[in-house]
Order: structure tokens, then C-alpha cells, then sequence
């Protein structure tokens, strides 16, 4: 699989990172060593191997359903660069 | 040409759990903002997310009551998109292996059956609330509902007008409220329903591109969204244009859908396995404790009613629309079993009725199925009519003697007069008064009848069975 400089610049705007020309051209051939890596491992035969979906052989622990937690959002919003009325203030945002 | 419209639902139906999904703080609705939102909910770095017992229970309980099968392992995925009310720009949601695989729901569209197939039902944590009332040009967010735990419940393209997807969803409705998973308030938010819509000519199997119409929070709204949806997509087709793929937002005031975003911009979600939680494992012994708290579902008991008391099936579905009700009826009609039809009309009428008016659940209801029976067996064996039952409900609900039917019906003297001796005595008494009528209707002016009759209810004070009455008279006139 071939990246294209757009490719970059696309999931960099997707992960909101703000990225030069010169950067994304850098990250292209970086990002490319990383597909190429992944096409050699694809060589390997996996077809007996059960896929997994986290790295460590383990289950879920569950949590019983119980409030533990208490009302923190005064020490919460301390570092919080503006709020009112309890609320965090952010830019304006309507889609 | 011949429309088909194609519609399938995406439902968020909140989990009734005291905590939240991946937190210990509470979830209950209304508190001052943020005051529930813990260091998990607003993701403060280093932090890492427990997963409810509660809610898996939940969904498991779903799935099997819609016969679904139950995923283990089942994993959980980041979906990741930026927005302020999602402070780890990522919601934690289900993408392989949901907790609910498949199964299906039956509903009633204009006395048929059909059956609605579900693709999955899968867990999510909800977002936060962005508020965009003027502070200051700034929006204000509330994190109390980030990390409230969601069952999204995904069905197939199976709905064929807007009616179907209202049955579907009320189906949807009922069926969570009866096993206890999720409470069901729309205006709280507790049941949103997103509908996806699309247009194709009918005999064709190829599906349409479709729109989503997103947060449709009253079963009206969504049946009217959907119609104005189809109408929208089947004009732009036969002038000759065609659909974008888009997200609409319904607009209750105006009645119409309107765009919200179109998927060229959509996001790329790009999910992938969440690495602070570990495959979720769902064992056999699990799902076997699971089932048997399940109670009867509102099907069976709909089916129940239809076949044991003859009722029909709009009377089984309105008796069956939640449990507390079905179980009133089911209270009611135990201690008066032949007369399952009354004690149906009685609960869909009088009762329904005046607990709509005051605003009251079935639950707390001032007159108990036990009184209820009590009164319409009153009504069966004809010690009163149902006119004059009516008025002794209504001292039952005042509470009236202890609500006891018979000491009401006693102390207003309410006993009909059933006695053939008597009412024939009460009606030689009007003949002889009245010989002008009786000369009337012999002479063939049926509209005499119908006064001697008044006459003869007036000399009882309506107390008289009036079918009683008709039957006397006749005879007596016919002399």
C-alpha cells in the first residue's frame, strides 16, 4: 500500500495536528517505513492463529454497580481556563 | 412509478444502572451541573476505565429476551472524533464482537404480524450536553451524562412505512421497560431513536442512499419525520436528481428534516480496540442466572391473553403496553375470571382514563384490582348497571368506604330493581296513568314505546334494568 501526502495530511487533520509542508513530507516517509514493516510481517502465516483484540491473554474484570464517586467539580474546574454557573466554557460550537 | 420506503432505527436506549459504565459516580437524572462527573468522565490523564457488571447485565438480558446471541469474548472499541462534550476524544463504543448479535422483534401494523430482524445491540458510554444559550458568544458543557451507559439497538432495513417504524420502536419501548433495563423516558433523554431512510422503486431489490434523521425524541415525531423524509427523497428522485448521503436533524416546529452534516465531510471514525479494557468474557453460567430472572414477555403474555380470555389483539397489546398495567389486569381478572372482557374494558376505559386525567401511574391507583373485581362483579351478576357502576367507581376513587363496592352500592342505594313482580307492579302503575300512550302505540306510534319506558325508569328512579323493562312492557302492551 502507497501513501500519498494527502493521506498525511488528511489523518493529521482528523487527530487535529496541525502539520507543515515540510512535516508532512517527512511523515510520509516515515508513515511508508511503518506500511512496509507491516507488509513483511504479513509473510508470515497466521491463518491457525486466532485473532486477539488486546495484547495480554486476560478478561475484563467487572466493577460492581455502585456510586463510589463524589462531587469534585470545584477542584476539577480549578485548572480549567473558564467556567460559570458549574459549567466549562468553551468556543462557541454549532454544527 | 411506485415508491417503497426503506427504514431501519438506530436506538440509544439508557441503561437503568446507578453508576456510570466505566465510573463509580451516580447517574442519576437532574443534579447541578458537573457535580457527577468524576475524574474517568472528564478523562483526567492517568486514568482508566472499570467496566459495570450491571450494565453487561443489562444488554445480556436484552439479548436474550429478543433471542439474540450473546458475543464472548466481546470488545470494546474507541470510536474517536473531536467534540468539547467528549473530553477524551474518543467515546468508548462497540465495533466487532457487540455484547448482542442478531434476534428480532415482532410488532402489530394494522391487525398483522410481522417480524422486525436486529443486526446488534452493543454498549457505549453517552457524551456530555453542549448548551449553546449565550454565554458570553461561548457553550457551555455539562459532563453529568458523559459516561452514562447506552445499549445501541441497530435493526435491519426491515420497515416499510413510518407507521411500522413507530410500532417497531414502541415494541422497542415496551420491551425495555418490562425487563427492567432502562426507564424509558423520552423527555429525559432515556429512548432517542435515529432513523435511517431511503427510497427505491417498489419491485426493486437495490437499496436507496439513505439519510439519517437524528434524535427523534416522540414516536409522533418520528413517524412524521419519516413521512416528510420520504416525501423529500421521492420528489428530488422523480425530477430527476438524486440523494446525498447525509445526517438530517428533524424540526418539529417547521415539520421538516434538514441537513446536518453530508458524509462527504463525515467523520472517519477510525475504531479500533480500546487497549484499557480487556476482551469482556460472558460465561454459559452467566446467561443461564440471567434468563431465569427474566419475566414473562409482553409476546407471551400478549398471545396468553388472546387464547385463555378471548380478548382480542388490540385489547392483549393495550393490556400488554407496560407490565404494570398487564399485571393490573392480571390482579383484576384472577378474582373474576368469566368476565375477562369487562374487566378489559374497565381498565382500557374508566380506570386508564382517570388515571391519564390526574396524571397518576397504574402502580398507584386508588382503587386496588382487588376492589376493581369486587365492583364489576356487581355489574355481572346484575345487582347494578353499568351506568350506576360508574358512579361507584368514582366514590372508590374518593375513597368512599374503604372502597368497598357493596357498602357504596348499600349506602347510595344503587341495587337495581330486578324483581319481575316488582317492575310489573311499577308498570301497571304507569299504564293506568297513562292510557293516551298506551291508546298511541296500540295504534301503531312506536315512539310511544319509548316514553312509557322513560316513565316506567322515572317511577324507578333508573333503577330498573332497562332491558327488564323493554321485555315486561312489551308483553303487558301486547295483552
Amino acid at each position: 500500500m502507497t501513501l500519498s501526502v494527502d493521506d498525511v495530511k488528511r489523518v493529521a487533520n482528523l487527530a487535529r495536528i496541525e502539520i507543515s509542508e515540510e512535516e508532512s513530507k517527512q511523515m510520509l516517509i516515515q508513515l511508508s517505513g511503518i506500511f512496509s514493516l507491516i507488509e513483511q510481517m504479513q509473510a508470515v502465516d497466521t491463518s491457525h492463529i486466532e485473532p486477539m483484540s488486546h495484547a495480554q491473554d486476560m478478561i475484563q474484570r467487572l466493577r460492581e454497580d455502585v456510586v463510589i464517586e463524589s462531587d469534585q467539580h470545584v477542584l476539577f474546574q480549578s485548572i480549567a481556563p473558564q467556567v460559570e454557573a458549574g459549567l466549562y466554557l468553551v468556543p462557541k460550537v454549532i454544527e | 412509478m411506485q415508491w417503497e420506503i426503506v427504514i431501519g432505527l438506530e436506538v440509544h436506549a439508557q441503561l437503568s444502572t446507578r453508576s456510570k459504565i466505566f465510573s463509580g459516580a451516580s447517574t442519576a437524572y437532574g443534579a447541578q451541573p458537573n457535580t457527577q462527573a468524576c475524574g474517568i468522565d472528564i478523562a483526567l490523564p492517568g486514568v482508566l476505565p472499570v467496566l459495570n457488571y450491571s450494565a453487561v447485565e443489562r444488554a445480556i438480558k436484552f439479548g436474550l429476551a429478543v433471542g439474540a446471541t450473546i458475543n464472548s469474548p466481546s470488545v470494546f472499541a474507541r470510536k474517536n472524533y473531536f467534540y468539547p462534550d467528549l473530553p477524551k476524544g474518543y467515546q468508548i463504543s462497540q465495533f466487532e464482537l457487540p455484547v448482542v448479535q442478531g434476534g428480532s422483534i415482532r410488532i402489530q401494523v394494522e391487525n398483522a404480524e410481522k417480524t422486525i430482524r436486529l443486526t446488534r445491540a452493543h454498549l457505549e458510554e453517552d457524551a456530555g450536553k453542549s448548551l449553546h444559550e449565550d454565554f458570553h458568544g461561548m457553550s457551555g458543557i455539562d459532563l453529568n451524562r458523559a459516561g452514562t451507559p447506552l445499549l445501541e439497538i441497530v435493526s435491519e432495513p426491515d420497515m416499510r412505512s413510518s407507521a411500522e417504524a413507530a410500532a417497531y420502536a414502541k415494541a422497542l419501548h415496551t420491551l425495555v421497560r418490562w425487563i427492567g433495563i432502562c426507564d424509558g423516558n423520552m423527555q429525559e433523554g432515556s429512548f432517542r431513536c435515529d432513523a435511517n431512510v431511503s427510497v427505491r422503486p417498489r419491485g426493486t431489490e437495490k437499496l436507496g442512499t439513505r439519510c439519517e434523521i437524528k434524535n427523534l425524541n416522540s414516536f409522533r415525531f418520528l413517524e412524521k419525520a419519516i413521512d416528510f423524509e420520504a416525501r423529500r427523497q421521492i420528489e428530488i428522485l422523480e425530477d430527476g436528481g438524486s440523494i446525498r448521503q447525509e445526517t438530517r436533524l428533524y424540526d418539529a416546529n417547521r415539520d421538516e428534516t434538514r441537513t446536518m452534516r453530508s458524509k462527504e465531510e463525515a467523520h472517519d471514525y477510525r475504531y479500533f480496540p480500546d487497549p484499557d479494557l480487556l476482551p469482556l468474557s460472558i460465561s454459559k453460567e452467566w446467561i443461564e442466572q440471567v434468563k431465569a430472572m427474566l419475566p414473562e414477555l409482553p409476546e407471551a403474555r400478549r398471545n396468553r391473553y388472546i387464547e385463555d380470555f378471548g380478548l382480542s389483539s388490540y385489547d392483549a397489546s393495550v393490556l400488554t403496553a407496560t407490565r404494570e398495567i398487564a399485571d393490573y389486569f392480571e390482579n383484576t381478572v384472577k378474582q373474576l375470571s368469566a368476565q375477562a372482557k369487562l374487566c378489559a374494558n374497565w381498565i382500557m376505559g374508566e380506570v386508564s382514563g382517570r388515571l391519564n386525567k390526574e396524571n397518576i401511574e397504574i402502580t398507584h391507583c386508588p382503587v386496588s384490582p382487588a376492589q376493581l373485581a369486587a365492583l364489576l362483579a356487581r355489574i355481572s351478576d346484575g345487582t347494578i348497571s353499568g351506568k350506576s357502576a360508574k358512579d361507584v367507581f368514582d366514590s372508590m376513587w374518593q375513597g368512599e368506604q374503604g372502597g368497598d363496592a357493596d357498602a357504596i352500592i348499600t349506602a347510595k342505594g344503587l341495587k337495581q330493581i330486578s324483581d319481575d313482580n316488582e317492575i310489573e307492579k311499577l308498570i301497571d302503575e304507569v299504564l293506568a296513568a297513562h292510557p293516551q300512550q298506551v291508546a298511541d302505540y296500540r295504534s301503531g306510534k312506536e315512539k310511544a314505546f319509548n316514553s312509557l319506558v322513560g316513565q316506567v325508569m322515572k317511577a324507578t328512579k333508573g333503577k330498573a334494568n332497562p332491558a327488564q323493562v323493554n321485555t315486561i312492557l312489551k308483553q303487558k302492551l301486547l295483552k
